[in-house]
């Protein structure tokens, strides 16, 4: 369990897509070491032939019938949208230069 | 002005023999919130609250059936999706959004006569136990408003207790609704994992979320679950309601099994609290209750467990504000990954930066199996432990909190203090099982609850036995 510095603070909100200013990736390096530091006291307990769980009601493949039903209204929904046009979204390019 | 701090029953009884109007109702909650506007419990008015009103008096004057929570006015948390206002989760990446549908809970709710009068603050995205992380400001408490109304439902748990509405409702993942009703003197209800449909609510981590209410009584909780509880086939994870719903169960203590959890009362307990605790378990047993201590050792790991599932679930949550479809867009960006991230950058408060942090931390590559996946392991003992203590005891019991309401700001510069106010509520939520909050007593003037837990699907007795408990506590304003 490694302590977390700024480097590593930087790698996780590159992969977040995340910016952060200098002051706050400094401040999360201290906050974030506290936070693990605090849930790695796991690593000492026993869960040998333990299983995960990831759904606590027993649920396995809910299904429903393939048919066609009505969308939402597009117009309703890209009314949210910070820019749009002709119908769509407008994104910025996607790679600069 | 009407109080509206009376039982559901009784309000919606005079509404439906005209006695009252709904009018009357909406008009005494919109006054109401006028004039507590200091405790900054609201966020936004529903400015068809009235209209509604007016539509409900004209179908029961006109004598069309009506629904049993007709004219009853009600708050929502602002992390449910409704038509009539914004809905922002208290955070400024969604300040400018405008639901396109609406919450089934919400939906269900109006159908069933209730009147959503305004949209509660809380922690932004639900992120908190204390409601300070809301990006537009704190919530106060209602008793002490240099406290915290605890979070992160603090704005609809101060609402209730403030008369603003008759009930409101509010989310849980952690206690987001038993431990602000703790320190706010209301009663709050979390239902099992998937009783009620969360189709229209910000997600936070939905492996855990639970919607439910936050009443003056027990008798109001099981009425408004009542309303909100079934499957939909929108949400792929809920559960078939109780077939005889939640009405009419009634309980009694003579032979009643409680497990008093050893862990609850342990060091990090007030020692008044734990006064009115062992209290109360004697009273109960003079009623004829059988009360045991029981041992749940893995409840002491269990807010570690929480604090990588919950932020993993959270980074993945959050990964849908990205500054493209809606909400906050930096006007800075001059290419697609600079959307993504200055847009981000600006529109998430401290708190969401610091869960999607630590989310993706623990779920980035070489860091799962250590973190994510021992996590998931101890979550499964945890319930096998759970369901041990439910083949001796039917209801487990223990204090909602650690201690009473904290000052505002006293660990606004502390996380980690701040997740510590969860230790005793997250079990719940990562074994799926429901528990309700009631008001106890008090601590130096402000309220302390006692938390009431049941196995899953086991809300009929749970009610019951809420109620019950409730009347054997009294007036906890007198329990000192």
């Amino acid at each position: 369990m490694s302590k977390i510095g700024t480097t590593e603070v930087e790698r996780i909100a590159k992969l977040a897509r995340l910016g952060l200013s200098a002051d706050e990736t400094a401040q999360m390096a201290v906050e974030l070491g506290r936070i693990v530091e605090f849930v790695t006291q796991l690593a000492a307990v026993d869960i040998e032939g333990v299983e995960p769980t990831d759904q606590v009601t027993g649920l396995v493949d809910v299904w429903r019938e393939d048919v066609v039903k009505p969308s939402m209204d597009r117009t309703t929904l890209l009314a949210n949208a910070p820019a749009q046009k002709d119908g769509f979204i407008v994104v910025k390019r996607v790679q600069n230069g | 002005m009407v109080d509206l701090r009376r039982p559901i029953a009784e309000l919606a009884a005079q509404v439906a023999s005209g006695k009252l109007t709904a009018v009357d109702l909406v008009q005494s909650a919109l006054a109401r919130i006028e004039e507590t506007t200091s405790y900054h419990a609201i966020l936004e008015l529903n400015p068809e609250a009235l209209a509604r009103a007016e539509a409900i008096d004209g179908l029961i004057k006109a004598g069309e059936s009506v629904g049993p929570l007709a004219g009853i006015p009600f708050i929502a948390k602002d992390n449910y999706l409704t038509f009539a206002t914004h809905t922002t989760a208290a955070s400024n990446i969604l300040a400018p959004f405008k639901a396109p549908y609406q919450s089934v809970a919400i939906d269900r709710l109006e159908a069933a006569g209730a009147i959503l009068v305004a949209k509660a603050n809380l922690d932004a995205f639900a992120h908190g136990t204390s409601t300070e992380n809301s990006d537009f400001g704190p919530t106060k408490n209602p008793v002490d408003p240099t406290r915290v109304p605890g979070g992160s439902s603090g704005g609809s748990a101060a609402s209730v207790a403030l008369g603003q509405a008759v009930f409101a409702v509010g989310s849980d993942t952690g206690g987001s609704i038993r431990q602000p009703a703790a320190f706010c003197g209301v009663v709050g209800l979390k239902p099992t994992y998937g009783l009620i449909p969360r189709t229209g609510v910000v997600a936070m981590a939905s492996s855990a979320d639970v919607l439910g209410p936050i009443t003056n009584c027990a008798a109001d909780a099981t009425i408004v679950l009542d309303v909100m509880a079934g499957p939909d086939a929108s949400d792929a994870t809920t559960i078939e309601r109780d077939k005889q719903g939640y009405l009419d169960a009634t309980g009694s203590l003579t032979g009643l099994k409680f497990g008093l959890i050893k862990e609850y009362l342990g060091a990090g307990l007030n020692i008044e609290i734990k006064r009115h605790i062992l209290e109360l378990v004697e009273q109960l047993k003079s009623r004829g209750a059988e009360v045991h201590e029981v041992s749940v050792p893995a409840v002491e790991l269990a807010l570690a467990a929480y604090y990588i599932l919950v932020p993993a679930e959270v980074s993945s949550n959050l990964a849908r504000y990205d500054g493209v479809k809606y909400g906050h867009s930096s006007t800075k960006a001059r290419d697609l990954d600079e959307t993504y991230r200055l847009s981000r950058e600006e529109g998430f408060g401290a708190e969401a930066k610091r869960r999607i942090l630590i989310g993706t931390y623990v779920l980035s590559s070489g860091y799962y199996d250590a973190y994510y996946k021992r996590a998931q392991r101890v979550r499964t003992k945890l319930i096998e432990e759970f369901n041990q203590a439910f083949t001796q005891f039917d209801i487990l019991i223990g204090s909602t909190t650690p201690g009473p309401a904290f000052p505002l700001g006293s660990k606004s510069n502390d996380p980690l203090a701040l997740y510590l106010e969860d230790v005793m509520t997250v079990a719940v939520n990562l074994t799926g099982v429901p528990a309700i909050s009631l008001p106890l007593g008090t601590v130096d003037g402000l309220p302390v609850g006692v938390q009431l837990i049941a196995p899953q699907r086991a809300e009929r007795s749970l009610m019951a036995t809420a109620v019950t408990v409730e009347a054997v506590i009294g007036d906890w304003r007198t329990r000192a």
